[in-house]
């Protein structure tokens, strides 16, 4: 970090950091945002200049210290300085998922009580208009693009750069209006409060202060060694904590230059485009950018095909290494050096990561062979363990000890201990404040002396790194005693390119059987290439080619397991694919697509008792919802297939013969 | 585009269509008046007369090989009606060829896609502003100066509307790789490029699934709203012509059989005869 980084002694809140920002590094790019075809640029000194006048608008629509103002959209420029203006008169901003539907928004408006919602455009208006009633705390609603709502005329909607104008006259008659604001504004106060998704029951509120994001924020930048001059694309959502810390705290404190991308369709394009050179992605982002990088080489010519797969080998034997610093003989540096200049560099140019230096994954197990794919090509991808409530570091690994199967040691400040039920807890400056009007849930996962339940069994291994077996309330036992762990099981299922998602029950039964999803894009081009022809997702699933497909990856997990001197047992017996993608809209995962076990439990229950009777096919009715509210039955006739099964004890190769 | 990024949530569109205020209309755009046309023995066109308010959405609605496809061929100048005339924007036209039809504001799409599959769909797009560009192909191909300049210009107004439609992600796609819907998307926007005051839109909709059907509407209804483009068009799905349109033209073998709002047409004897057929006894 650069000598002329702003004082956080006194610099404790976004606005506060904002007017320093501005001060010394006023000419710096901080936003970017791609508009028409061609990228924006404002600088520190002309966003200070746009919050100003926002928060003045803002206060001069009436919002008071402690009003929760919802915020909702993509990523914009211009959505994130209206999370700084509101911050700066002492009211909370509440990001919301923009996909989610009216029913879910309006339980948060409910909760929330928020007073205002500052939206991106038409379409989230539209669904504020539809729930108005039904969210009586809501009095106005500002917004961006003014598209599509030139017959609007409701009293209480307001175009955002109207408000800054008239932000702009308040902050001339009160010219120390807003400077007073930002003076009261300390490290203590609430900065954010946002609704997780939950694996089970409703959302709660997470209330975060500005210590938490700015403390956990500067620790992880300086562990990473973050610069003013780095990069970064903010395309996840800003209803996510992630995004708060990478786009917004660690911005803030480094300086560095958040850009938007154009929109959710060009991510790709503008990744490209912009080069970040610090990047965050779920794994089902590497997954789904290695699957299309496979398709697209085989579909090329026979010379660059073997070409890619000489060099991937090359890879695959030193690429870790050298990137770990490692001795490796000269030949293979070479032959590595020789590979760059023709695959690699040239690959992760298209996928836009050339300039990256620290690459994330977190939220779920990224698979081992996707893992060491991007690492071999010589990107910097880190794992690292991470939540809402720790304001998201937990865990990162470290340069140069960096192993698949692990999340990393602890970050800067956090303290780590595993309970002797297995449960992993931590202590940290990023530790939440409370959940938002309640109280029970707070007790149940602070201790009064500040240590977090994560709800997930893990251990420490010598060398002090951690690693997660499963959220530990969904460890749980067959009849016969057997540990079943069936987070363990999916991620060992989702990790073949062939299937999406996947959920398995043991839990007081007498096997392990699973729920699939196949993979759409990638069994669609592997049913291409054997001409085998379908009709759509649910005649794809329900094929017999597709079901042999299915059957090899489960029972591959299953020799797998056989190793495996406490899972043996848990081996997958039955298993079905489903006729229909889980969906969030469905309430089957969450926003951030996890796994909803007992949503889906109630929803199947007809399916999971055909998996543990002894029929082979099972008749299925399903409501499906679509992404504007509407829904309909899909039926379908479901297969129950048994997967090939591997005594315990024998070797993977003896089990394959 | 990455699993899980979704397209965005879409309004139904009839529903904004009703919830604007009272529509209203300006002057006389276009007057058709006792067109007729024949090929050889058949009589394609027969004395059809109507006309178009400024602002106005007209859909022309008839069973297969009443006329629609031949009427709007009249209007854009591509046939030449024997009998009859049509004044646009008020002075009258009786032998206007297709090139002085789109100078003076008319644009059209086609019920086969007539796009350059090879051309990215940005280029498609500069395409609907050739005869705007001053500049000839010399200077166009030097791109210095003056010529530059008016080039990013009609490129910024061209992201104008690939913004309004939404097609950022396939800007550089070739036309070609295009799935149908998303083809007929980008033959509208070069249609809007040449800013047209009537737009014709030859069965925009066709082939279209329902999804897609509605993005259509909504974006016609769009361009409609905020460009204040007249628009004549010839579509099939009759739930569609209701919720989009102002009045209705129907055609039948040629002749005008009823004319009128979409609830005058539904309640009309004559139509819901020709398209559900009559009893003979």
């Amino acid at each position: 970090m650069s000598g002329d980084t702003p004082n956080y002694g006194t610099h404790d809140t976004f606005p506060k950091l904002l007017v320093e920002n501005a001060r010394t590094r006023g000419d710096k790019s901080a936003s970017r945002e791609k508009d028409y075809g061609i990228w924006l640029s404002w600088t520190w000194g002309q966003v200070a200049d746009e919050i100003r006048a926002m928060a003045c608008g803002l206060a001069v629509l009436g919002v008071k210290h402690g009003d929760k103002v919802v915020i909702c959209g993509d990523n914009r420029p211009h959505l994130y300085w209206s999370m700084t203006a509101v911050q700066v008169l002492g009211a909370i901003p509440v990001p919301v998922y923009q996909d989610s539907v009216p029913d879910e928004m309006q339980y948060i408006y409910e909760h929330a009580e928020a007073r205002y919602a500052t939206v991106e455009n038409q379409e989230q208006v539209d669904k504020l208009l539809e729930i108005k009633d039904r969210a009586p705390n809501l009095e106005h609603i500002v917004y961006k693009f003014p598209r599509g709502m030139r017959h609007y005329n409701q009293p209480f909607l307001h175009l955002l750069s109207d408000v800054q104008e008239r932000g702009h006259a308040y902050d001339k008659e009160n010219p120390s209006f807003y400077d007073d604001c930002v003076a009261r504004s300390t490290g203590s106060d609430v900065a954010i409060m946002l609704y997780t998704s939950g694996t089970t029951g409703r959302p709660k509120g997470v209330i975060l202060s500005f210590d938490n994001l700015i403390i956990t924020g500067r620790n992880g930048a300086i562990r990473e060694g973050l610069r003013e001059d780095d990069d970064m694309l903010a395309y996840l959502p800003m209803a996510w904590i992630g995004d708060n810390i990478f786009s917004v705290a660690q911005a803030y404190v480094t300086g560095f230059c958040v850009c938007c991308p154009e929109s959710s369709e060009t991510v790709l394009d503008d990744l490209r485009e912009i080069g970040p050179t610090y990047f965050f992605a779920p794994p089902r982002i590497y997954e789904s950018l290695l699957t299309t990088v496979m398709i697209r080489i085989e579909d090329a010519a026979k010379f660059k095909q073997s070409m890619f797969h000489y060099y991937m080998g090359v890879a695959r034997r030193v690429g870790m290494d050298i990137l770990d610093g490692k001795p490796v003989a000269f030949l293979d540096r070479f032959n590595y050096w020789l590979g760059n200049l023709l695959i690699y560099a040239p690959l992760k140019n298209v996928l836009g990561l050339t300039n990256v230096r620290v690459a994330y994954t977190a939220g779920e197990a990224i698979g081992p062979d996707i893992f060491t794919f991007y690492r071999s090509l010589g990107l910097n991808l880190k794992q690292m363990y991470a939540s809402t409530e720790a304001s998201v570091f937990i865990t990162i690994q470290p340069d140069g000890e960096v192993r698949p199967e692990s999340s990393g040691t602890p970050a800067i400040d956090v303290e780590l201990r595993v309970e002797d039920d297995g449960e992993i807890m931590f202590r940290s400056p990023g530790v939440f404040q409370s959940y938002y009007k309640n109280d029970e849930e707070t007790e149940k996962t602070k201790t009064a002396d500040g240590w977090v339940h994560t709800g997930d069994a893990g251990y420490l291994d010598s060398d002090g790194h951690l690693h997660i077996i499963d959220r530990s309330k969904d460890v749980g036992k067959l009849n016969d005693g057997t540990m079943f762990a069936p987070k363990f099981l999916e991620n060992k299922l989702k990790f073949f390119p062939h299937i999406r998602e996947a959920v398995t029950f043991g839990h007081e039964r007498d096997y392990v059987a699973a729920f699939i999803n196949i993979d759409p894009e990638s069994v669609a081009n592997w049913a291409e290439r054997r001409n085998l022809a379908y009709t759509g997702y649910t005649d794809l699933a329900g094929q017999d080619p597709v079901y042999e497909l299915i059957a090899d990856c489960v029972a591959q997990v299953n020799r797998d397991l056989a190793e495996d001197e406490k899972l043996h047992g848990s081996q997958i017996k039955r298993f079905l694919i489903l006729h229909k993608e889980l969906d969030a809209d469905d309430g089957e995962l969450t926003r951030t697509r996890k796994v909803r076990r007992e949503p889906i439990a109630e929803k199947y229950a007809d399916l999971i008792e055909a998996l543990y009777s002894g029929v082979d096919h099972c008749q299925v009715e399903a409501e499906v919802t679509f992404e504007d509210g509407r829904t309909d039955i899909v039926n379908a006739d479901l297969k129950i297939q048994e997967a090939a099964r591997t005594d315990a004890g024998r070797s993977p190769a003896q089990a394959a013969e | 585009m990455p699993a899980g990024l979704r397209p965005r949530l879409r309004n139904r569109a009839a529903e904004t269509h009703t919830m604007n205020v009272e529509r209203t209309f300006g002057d006389t755009l276009l007057d058709v008046k006792n067109i007729s046309i024949s090929f050889g023995a058949v009589k394609a066109l027969d004395s059809i007369s109507f006309n178009v308010l400024e602002g106005q959405i007209l859909a022309i609605i008839g069973p297969n090989g009443a006329g629609k496809s031949s009427m709007l061929n009249c209007i854009n100048g591509f046939y030449q009606p024997q009998e009859g005339s049509i004044s646009y924007k008020g002075s009258p036209h009786h032998q206007m060829k297709t090139h002085e039809a789109a100078e003076q504001g008319i644009a059209r799409t086609f019920q086969n896609i007539a796009l350059f599959k090879g051309m990215s769909t940005l280029d498609n797009i500069m395409t609907g502003r050739n005869l705007m560009m001053k500049k000839n192909f010399l200077w166009q191909m030097l791109y210095i100066g003056p010529a530059r300049k008016e080039e990013l210009e009609h490129r910024a107004k061209a992201e104008e509307i690939i913004d309004f439609l939404e097609i950022e992600a396939i800007r550089k796609t070739p036309v070609g790789r295009l799935p149908y819907g998303l083809q007929k998307r980008v033959e509208l926007v070069r249609a809007l490029a040449a800013e047209p005051d009537l737009l014709l839109l030859d069965e925009p909709m066709a082939g279209m699934n329902h999804e897609e059907k509605e993005d259509m509407c909504r974006y016609i209804l769009d361009v409609n709203d905020e460009f204040g483009t007249t628009i004549v068009l010839i579509e099939h799905d009759m739930s569609v012509v209701m919720d989009i349109s102002d009045r209705v033209v129907v055609l039948d073998y040629g002749k005008k059989l009823a004319e009128g709002t979409p609830d005058e047409i539904r309640a009309n004897q004559d139509v819901i005869d020709a398209y559900l057929g009559v009893k003979h006894d």
